[in-house]
């Protein structure tokens, strides 16, 4: 019998809610007594904005609210909070995130620890509403911290985890929580909400140290550099994201102990791995299909798993290898698109494989993308997959990428 | 594997917005206390709402989670127990943002599944709007008006607990009234409003739909294109030029027919028409220059015909004719078909006189409800003495 997931909430233990998992977000920045908080409306994210100006408006929560006149002000304004020693929390979907681009790419290198949930969706165009994880993937190589969450519980209690790590001083990195765009933004679920108390217990107040942008701590930021400069700023922060799987270890460890859900390994859940044969490698709420794919072929006596992406950045490379190597063949659900990419992949294929290469072991790795702009993968879809992997696993030659779900 | 619960619940975009989630979360919040875990949301692709355009919240519950999740690991449930419709003009099918083409109400209800509407007519006025189903299924009629407010206000006129008391009834082993009535009085803690799901849960009556009954039309519908089969760069043909008007009788030519979207008809945005004395009316043209949806076609002798393949039932029209009782807008349910009045008018004045009377005259009351400030308010009342009879 198939084993529910860490993931779901435990009912019944602390208050429950029915929220969404934009609700639940906007929930964790009132526990974590968020200081400054900019928004600019672009559906999913603006579901946030809508609550969190609704917990502000009824008096629960205590923090200045700014609707910005665009994204790009959004995030520079909260930039700039962060960098006075406020606790910030912003965030964006699709275009929005793009129009905010250039403070995108400012943020890591300032060392600035916002955080910001990125309602995933397509990019336009098509004007489209639906998930894709593209618009996300676009800062992959600024430096800022990337996880996908799949449960509204999962979104609430890693908002509060990456409070924790970005502001850790050792790390003073952006962090984007992706939400998928409906099936996470918009679906409610009952949702455990924490103690003021144990929030207290794990996160400390945000201490920007040295770094603190006051007058009794005269500095000046990001002054203009030249060639001499620029390499050694950079491989900074290349230390300070090699520093992350350490903190985040910690953080998840002290999660456990003071709110008592387990996620076990911080970086990617594993859902019936243990004796699989092939498994799906993908991120956000397309688990949901795949472990009840898996339940149902499992009871046909078909050996399959999955293992589900939170951190994509960093990428957790080294323990992602140990893990997929055991397997005779990989599958990634990209709901994603890399155009010109080796072998017209997706992102997290091209990554994975890349992570593979230099394991002893390397099982082949089928990419297939599905799902874009909030199309519907099912159950059925999920099963064709995982046929196509054991085939792939007795050594049939398979596409390298295969598109899901398509009109053709 | 345990048993997994899915009620639907079809309502008019932005007016009725709010009392849809209301049901929806009333639902899984009642199942959820007595164990059972589950989940409500609006169909993503009814988004952005725009007036009057029918929409989707739908309340999944289980007896576990796991299959819940199974309940879950799609867009949106293929089949539901219950389809709630908060109004009866939606009887007539729904075409939606989400969709291509016409969905009739009971698409998703499973067969011996309940269909409940809210309603002021019978049931026998309403199952000819309904289009038949293969298999049999059951219909609830819950006396009351379409209960419309605005996208952020809450309109406390008891139709969100009547429907969640007669769900009780209906569907027992998902929620029990008892259940129900602890939801409410958490909620709300308001002992009228449970006593009101108790009326309703005590009066709620269910008939048998057979096959032959209903709406015998197919409803329309488009075969979406092939990737390759679609222009690239994301660009669409326009819709083409107008053209001439032909008279029924003389065959005169003249006028102008805008040309429409083929795929999108509008035949169920609208709550009301407008009906048109031809014989007053003076050609100002106001209606035809108002009309946000150019939905009047210009005769050859210069009348305005509203077109029902793009009217909305705004109103406008009624609004702004300078003639006493030139334009009239009715109740959608008082009509079987979207064809031309100007084209019955041409081919027998004197039959279309008596048909516009007496549509007019017996037309069941149905307001817009956004024509003046607190008009919704004035509903309340009327609605609340139902609520107190069941």
């Amino acid at each position: 019998m198939a084993q529910m997931t860490a993931t779901l909430p435990e009912r019944g233990t602390e208050e429950t809610a029915l929220i969404t998992g934009s609700e639940a977000i906007a929930v964790a920045c009132k526990l974590a007594d968020v200081d400054v908080i900019t928004a600019y409306p672009i559906r999913p994210y603006d579901t946030v904005m809508q609550y969190v100006a609704k917990l502000v408006a009824n008096g629960d929560m205590d923090c200045e609210y700014i609707v910005a006149e665009g994204e790009h002000s959004q995030f520079e304004i909260v930039k700039h909070a962060c960098a006075c020693g406020a606790r910030v929390f912003t965030g964006s979907s699709g275009v929005g995130w793009m129009y905010a681009m250039e403070a995108l790419t400012v943020t890591p290198a300032l060392r600035i620890p916002m955080i910001a949930m990125v309602g995933n969706r397509a990019l336009d165009d098509p004007g489209a509403f639906g998930v894709e994880h593209n618009d996300a993937l676009t800062v992959r190589d600024l430096g800022w911290m990337l996880v996908w969450v799949d449960t509204a519980q999962e979104a609430l209690d890693t908002a509060l985890i990456a409070y924790r790590v970005a502001e850790d001083r050792r790390i003073f990195l952006p962090c984007g929580i992706s939400c998928d765009g409906a099936f996470l933004t918009h679906s409610q679920a009952m949702v455990n909400i924490p103690t003021q108390d144990q929030v207290n217990r794990f996160l400390p107040r945000y201490n920007r140290a040295d770094l603190l942008l006051h007058p009794d701590n005269p500095i000046t930021v990001a002054p203009q550099a030249n060639e001499d400069w620029v390499m050694e700023i950079r491989r900074q922060n290349y230390a300070a994201m090699e520093r992350v799987p350490g903190v985040l270890r910690e953080a998840y460890a002290d999660f456990e102990r003071i709110f008592g859900r387990k996620y076990g390994n911080p970086f990617f859940e594993e859902y019936e791995t243990q004796d699989a044969d092939v498994v799906i490698l993908g991120m956000g709420t397309l688990s949901m299909p795949t472990r009840v794919a898996i339940r149902k072929m499992r009871k046909e006596g078909k050996k399959v798993g999955m293992v589900r992406l939170r951190w994509f950045r960093p990428f957790p490379a080294e323990e992602l290898a140990k893990c997929l190597s055991r397997f005779k063949a990989v599958g990634v659900l990209d709901r994603d698109f890399s155009f010109g990419s080796p072998d017209m992949c997706g992102v997290v294929a091209t990554e994975t494989r890349s992570a593979l290469y230099t394991s002893a072991k390397r099982p082949p790795v089928l990419d297939f993308i599905g799902g874009l702009g909030g199309r519907e993968v099912i159950v059925p879809d999920v099963e064709h997959i995982f046929n196509e992997l054991l085939e792939a696993a007795e050594g049939k030659k398979k596409p390298a990428t295969q598109w899901i779900g398509l009109r053709e | 594997m345990g048993r997994l619960f899915a009620v639907e619940i079809v309502y008019r975009g932005i007016f009725q917005k709010t009392l849809a989630k209301n049901i929806s979360r009333g639902i899984v919040l009642a199942a959820n206390l007595e164990g059972k875990p589950g989940t409500s949301f609006g169909r993503y692709g009814d988004s952005p709402e725009r007036n009057g355009i029918p929409a989707k919240y739908f309340a999944i519950v289980a007896t576990d989670d796991l299959t819940l999740e199974e309940g879950m690991a799609k867009y949106e449930p293929k089949e539901v127990d219950i389809t709630v419709c908060v109004d009866d003009t939606l009887c007539k099918g729904l075409e939606s943002w989400a969709w291509y083409g016409l969905q009739p109400i009971n698409k998703l209800t499973r067969p011996g599944g309940t269909l409940m509407i809210t309603s002021k007519e019978p049931a026998e006025s309403l199952i000819p709007m309904i289009h038949q189903k293969h298999e049999p299924y059951k219909l609830a009629v819950l006396k009351g008006i379409a209960s419309f407010s605005g996208l952020w206000v809450y309109k406390d006129d008891h139709t969100d607990v009547r429907i969640l008391g007669a769900i009780a009834k209906l569907l027992p082993e998902m929620m029990s009234l008892d259940a129900v009535k602890k939801f409410i009085q958490h909620e709300w803690k308001d002992a009228v409003k449970a006593q009101s799901a108790t009326n309703s849960y005590n009066r709620v009556s269910t008939q048998t739909v057979s096959p032959s009954q209903g709406n015998p039309e197919k409803p329309f519908q488009f075969t979406l294109p092939k990737w390759h089969e679609m222009r690239d760069g994301v660009a669409i043909p326009s819709i083409a030029q107008g053209h001439k008007m032909e008279d029924p009788t003389s065959h005169a030519s003249g006028g102008y027919q805008p040309a429409r979207n083929p795929t999108f008809k509008k035949y169920t945005t609208r709550t009301m028409r407008p009906v048109v004395d031809f014989d007053t009316c003076i050609k100002c043209t106001l209606c035809w220059l108002q009309c946000p949806d150019s939905c009047f076609d210009v005769t050859p002798e210069g009348l305005y015909d509203a077109n029902m393949e793009a009217c909305c039932g705004c109103g406008v029209c009624e609004a702004v004719c300078p003639v006493k009782d030139c334009v009239t807008m009715v109740n959608e349910v008082s009509f079987k078909d979207n064809s031309s009045q100007w084209e019955a008018w041409r081919k027998n004045k004197d039959g279309y006189k008596t048909w516009l009377k007496g549509t007019i005259e017996n037309r069941p009351v149905r307001s817009h409800g956004f024509r003046y400030k607190g008009q919704y308010e004035e509903q309340s009342p009327e609605m609340l003495e139902i609520a107190k009879q069941g």
